[in-house]
């Protein structure tokens, strides 16, 4: 019997991640502005997915209202151009606002349980919103634009833009898989699978919810610098909407809710069900606000949750499995 | 004179939202859930009522009474096909399967009456913009008198159902204890869906109430949920009084907020809100508290 972290497929399966996000390093310098505009709203689709996973998959906290961090961060991004710094240098500082936002926010939000949780998040999340549409300089209920980024021409605005999606969708992952294969991951694995017996066992569930929490302060917010960058426009009533929510919640629910995977299948599976039906429209709508209700009730843990168990296959090894010398069995640590 | 006005404004306000939120307090009391999808009924309660309205050309009451047993329909329907199974499934479930679902009510509303603005106000009759003038500057709408009569009426009728009829008793023993009330041989799946049954059908007044007092639309479900929401929080979860009372104090806040500036509005019931869910710290009492 021997207790085994890496498999002969995650080895290679990481070892192809990193290529990838390598590979992907040079999409700016190979294609043309319209396809990597596109990329970079994918990166954004797996930031968030990841982010809400991570609140909801590992810290049991199902947020309606994360477009709060989004919009800080867009908005961020605008006001501190606003001030003078380069349209860049803004983008980190915004990111790094809504990370320290969801520091003082978590005292309170922590508090609150299931339902109170989730409304409770989506009305700070509206009283931001009301906030910024009371203030003129950041073009109220109308919108503003991030002109600073004219100074750069288009095809190396997309790139820079892209690059930077691409080093904040890693940077959060990385952060997320390291986090998860530490000994702080395996308390928060046990708060996923059972927050009650973990807190018997002595995990302090409350510190490690402040640090899921803060984590996809920060990552949300990283989003919404990227919206702002990519779009070059915002107005509070599409960055502060609730279908933002509505966007993570398929990808994760259909990905896999606790995964580490899952959401990454997710956001490649709605930006392939966006790139399909440009239009959007209703019927779209209709048709993910279905099927995320259809995996909470007959497959909770998505799709990914589904495949892991079929095949007992783990493609990034963030826990152990169990290996005994007769029969290959395996379970999660 | 206009403080007075704004805090009667705010009581018919406050009975509004009472009446909205009065759904999703049962079901929270009878089942721990919250119905994501809560306001979004409200909304479809609307719709319904305006189509028959459109259809046979009867005034917005006939068309509701008519509406109502529907809903009622849909309600049972809703628990026994989808909350029921979610039920089970765990705590976050049942917010993840009725926000879905909103989503889902909100674009099909959307397909079948178009984004446009509508309202149920000129076919309510010509009391909807009565009012009684009492002084030059003070005046009582007749509209939003009928709305806190109804409020008392539907709060009233719930209290009297829940005190005094098997049916509410059965109801009682489910919220407080699912399993023990199995044991006497209650079947709780059919209080779910009774409960539930009677939740919509409430959401549907105060639907009926959105639509007479100014306008809906598909997407205006979200928002109605929210303030339902608050309150029920303010009135304290599990409460059935206290929701009329909370319902009153965000009606209040709203238009007290809007005295010191238009916009402020809807800030000061959210901020409220938030300040009520800070002095509990969260936790809270959760257990269904009915008056005897």
């Amino acid at each position: 019997m021997k207790v085994q972290r890496w498999t002969r497929t995650s080895k290679l399966f990481t070892g192809a991640t990193g290529a990838v996000a390598v590979a992907l390093a040079v999409v700016p310098l190979i294609f043309g502005p319209d396809i990597v505009q596109k990329l970079t709203n994918l990166l954004i689709l797996v930031l968030l997915a990841a982010m809400w996973n991570a609140l909801a998959g590992y810290g049991g906290l199902l947020s309606v209202g994360q477009q709060a961090f989004i919009g800080i961060g867009a908005y961020g991004t605008v006001f501190f151009a606003g001030m003078g710094f380069s349209p860049y240098l803004a983008m980190l500082l915004a990111t790094v606002l809504a990370g320290a936002v969801s520091v003082p926010m978590s005292l309170f939000a922590l508090r609150l349980r299931a339902a109170q949780f989730a409304i409770g998040m989506w009305v700070i999340a509206e009283v931001i919103s009301i906030l910024v549409r009371l203030d003129n300089n950041l073009g109220a209920g109308t919108g503003i634009s991030l002109f600073q980024m004219n100074q750069f021409a288009p095809n190396f605005r997309q790139a820079y833009t892209f690059w930077m999606a691409l080093g904040f969708t890693v940077l959060f992952l990385a952060a997320m898989f390291f986090l998860l294969r530490s000994p702080l991951g395996a308390s928060l694995q046990a708060i996923r699978d059972d927050e009650d017996a973990a807190r018997s066992l002595g995990v302090r569930v409350a510190s490690r919810k402040r640090l899921l929490f803060v984590l996809a302060g920060f990552g949300c917010g990283a989003a919404g610098v990227l919206v702002v960058a990519n779009t070059l426009f915002i107005e509070p009533g599409s960055v502060f909407s609730v279908q933002w929510s509505a966007y993570m919640i398929f990808m994760v629910l259909v990905g896999g809710l606790g995964t580490f995977e899952g959401p990454i299948l997710g956001a490649i599976l709605l930006f392939a069900i966006q790139t399909t039906f440009t239009q959007g429209g209703p019927w779209y709508l209709v048709g993910l606000g279905a099927t995320a209700a259809l995996f909470a009730l007959v497959l909770p843990r998505g799709l990914w949750g589904a495949i892991e168990e079929r095949f007992g296959l783990r493609l990034m090894p963030v826990g152990y499995r169990v290996v005994s010398p007769e029969k290959k069995s395996e379970a999660s640590a | 004179m206009t403080l007075l006005n704004a805090i009667v404004q705010g009581i018919f306000l406050g009975a509004f939202y009472a009446v909205l939120a009065c759904g999703l307090s049962i079901m929270f009391g009878v089942m721990r859930i919250i119905n994501l999808a809560h306001g979004d009924l409200a909304v479809l309660g609307a719709y319904l009522t305006f189509v028959i309205v459109e259809r046979a050309g009867v005034s917005a009451f006939v068309a509701f009474a008519i509406a109502l047993p529907v809903m009622l329909v849909l309600g049972y329907l809703l628990q026994v096909t989808i909350l029921g199974r979610s039920l089970k499934a765990g705590l976050l479930t049942p917010l993840l399967a009725t926000f879905g679902l909103s989503i889902v009510i909100q674009n099909l509303l959307l397909i079948a009456f178009s984004p446009d603005v509508r309202s149920l106000g000129g076919s309510a009759g010509a009391f909807t913009t009565a009012s009684w003038q009492l002084t030059s500057e003070f005046s009582i709408s007749a509209l939003g008198m009928l709305v806190l009569v109804v409020a008392v009426i539907v709060f009233g009728a719930l209290q009297l159902f829940l005190s005094y009829t098997p049916a509410g008793w059965i109801m009682r023993a489910t919220a407080e204890d699912p399993e023990a009330a199995e044991l006497v041989g209650i079947d709780s799946k059919a209080v779910y869906a009774r409960a539930t049954a009677i939740a919509v059908a409430i959401a549907s007044v105060g639907g009926l109430f959105l639509a007479i007092r100014s306008v809906f639309e598909p997407t205006s479900g979200p928002t109605q949920l929210i303030f339902a929401f608050e309150a029920v929080v303010i009135g304290g979860m599990g409460s059935l009084w206290g929701t009329l009372v909370g319902g009153i104090a965000l009606g209040l806040a709203q238009t007290l907020g809007a005295q010191l500036h238009p916009q402020f509005s809807v800030l000061a019931g959210h901020l409220l809100f938030l300040a009520v869910l800070l002095a509990r710290f969260g936790g809270g009492r959760l257990t269904l508290r009915v008056a005897r």
